[in-house]
């Protein structure tokens, strides 16, 4: 378990926050998640605005709650507001946050939207498609590892291992609801099984 | 309302549309999507595809697809930027915004209850003990994504050999080496994009 964390945080650290976001908007492709692992560099490793727990229950949150899966990012800034300060910070940090994950995507999307539909068999279009789609795909697969590697990484975590690797294979391969997912790794992690 | 009743379970739309129905208004958008998205615990995706195209029938199959395909090229959330589409389609700008304000308000604010709820208990070593149980379930629906993507490449111009390699070398640098996703993205995206660009040669 780490230390709770308190920061004191200037507007150069708000901005820097959104700003960062900012960045990684247009980098997500794939979608928010595919940023993670670059979040948890930015947040946990460099600038230890977040602990790893925190870091984690944001996304197990956001995965568990309707909605989004982009909400994790509301979360992770809710988190760090909350460590600079109190409610007032922790909404601060939700706005920034979510406004800087998507403006930049949401502007480029709107605008490409159409040109992409008028385009879709230009050269350059297909390669872009055809070329990012094996990064993508990894890309999902190493954020997958990257959070069960947060929750443990000795050999006595191999329990959380099995139960990342049997979800993974039971949602590649059956049309399970995840709620009976997180609803039993809620269960073992809650009787201490994991 | 009837007649599309009786083919709520149809998975493709035959049927000629004279009339295509539409979202009624900028309202009828937003609350549309604000239920879409509270039914996706975990992945809005499969709820969109089942209420838009094969029950309200904005949209046709194929349309969803061409959107999809776009949503996922460009940066952001896919499912948000599939949404910001939909509602394009319909009303221009208002309609984008109006479909991702209904994607995001309602689940924001019942995010940001769960988080106070959890702040309450994550004392608690059977909370904190969920929590960690939901974060390994959590990691594996990530990764079955990119492992359900994985047939896609069966079909891409740069051969199932490439792209695995390109692959694992991604995963390396990111997994292992933790590098920063920009320089992985610039290098190795661009590495791919420009071979599938030789390849696609006219």
């Amino acid at each position: 378990m780490n230390e709770p964390i308190h920061l004191v945080f200037g507007l150069q650290d708000w901005f820097s926050l959104f700003f960062h976001y900012l960045t990684l908007s247009l980098l997500s492709i794939g979608g928010a998640i595919t940023t993670a692992p670059d979040m948890h560099r930015f947040l946990v490793d460099q600038q230890h605005w977040l602990t790893d727990e925190q870091f984690n229950a944001s996304i197990a949150i956001a995965q568990a709650a309707p909605g989004p899966n982009v909400l994790f990012v509301a979360l992770l800034g809710w988190n760090v507001g909350l460590n600079a300060g109190g409610m007032l910070t922790g909404l601060l940090g939700v706005f920034l946050s979510l406004l800087g994950i998507l403006i930049p995507s949401t502007v480029l999307t709107y605008a490409a939207a159409q040109w992409g539909h008028r385009n879709r068999g230009m050269r350059a279009v297909r390669a872009f498609k055809q070329g990012m789609a094996p990064i993508v795909v990894a890309l999902l697969i190493a954020t997958g590892w990257i959070l069960a590697s947060a929750n443990g990484s000795a050999l006595k975590d191999w329990p959380v291992w099995l139960l990342t690797g049997m979800t993974a294979v039971v949602v590649w391969k059956t049309r399970l609801h995840l709620l009976w997912l997180l609803s039993a790794g809620a269960l073992l992690g809650w009787y201490g099984l994991v | 309302m009837g007649f599309w009743a009786c083919c709520d379970n149809c998975a493709m739309s035959t049927a000629p549309m004279q009339n295509p129905p539409k979202p009624q208004s900028l309202t009828d958008l937003f609350v549309s999507f604000t239920l879409l998205a509270l039914q996706g615990f975990g992945g809005v995706l499969a709820v969109v595809q089942r209420e838009l195209v094969e029950k309200k029938r904005w949209m046709t199959r194929e349309e969803f697809i061409d959107d999809w395909a776009v949503a996922q090229i460009m940066p952001g959330p896919n499912v948000v930027n599939l949404s910001l589409m939909i509602g394009a389609r319909s009303f221009g700008l208002k309609g984008a915004l109006a479909a991702l304000a209904g994607m995001l308000t309602v689940p924001l604010v019942i995010v940001l209850l769960l988080a106070l709820v959890y702040a309450q208990f994550a004392g608690h070593p059977g909370v904190a003990g969920a929590l960690r149980g939901m974060g390994a379930v959590a990691a594996g629906l990530i990764a079955a994504t990119g492992l359900k993507l994985f047939g896609a490449l069966l079909k891409n111009v740069l051969g199932l050999r490439l792209c695995i390699g390109l692959g694992i070398a991604c995963f390396v640098a990111i997994a292992l080496f933790r590098w920063p996703l920009a320089y992985v993205l610039l290098g190795l995206g661009g590495l791919a994009c420009s071979m599938a660009y030789q390849k696609l040669k006219p």
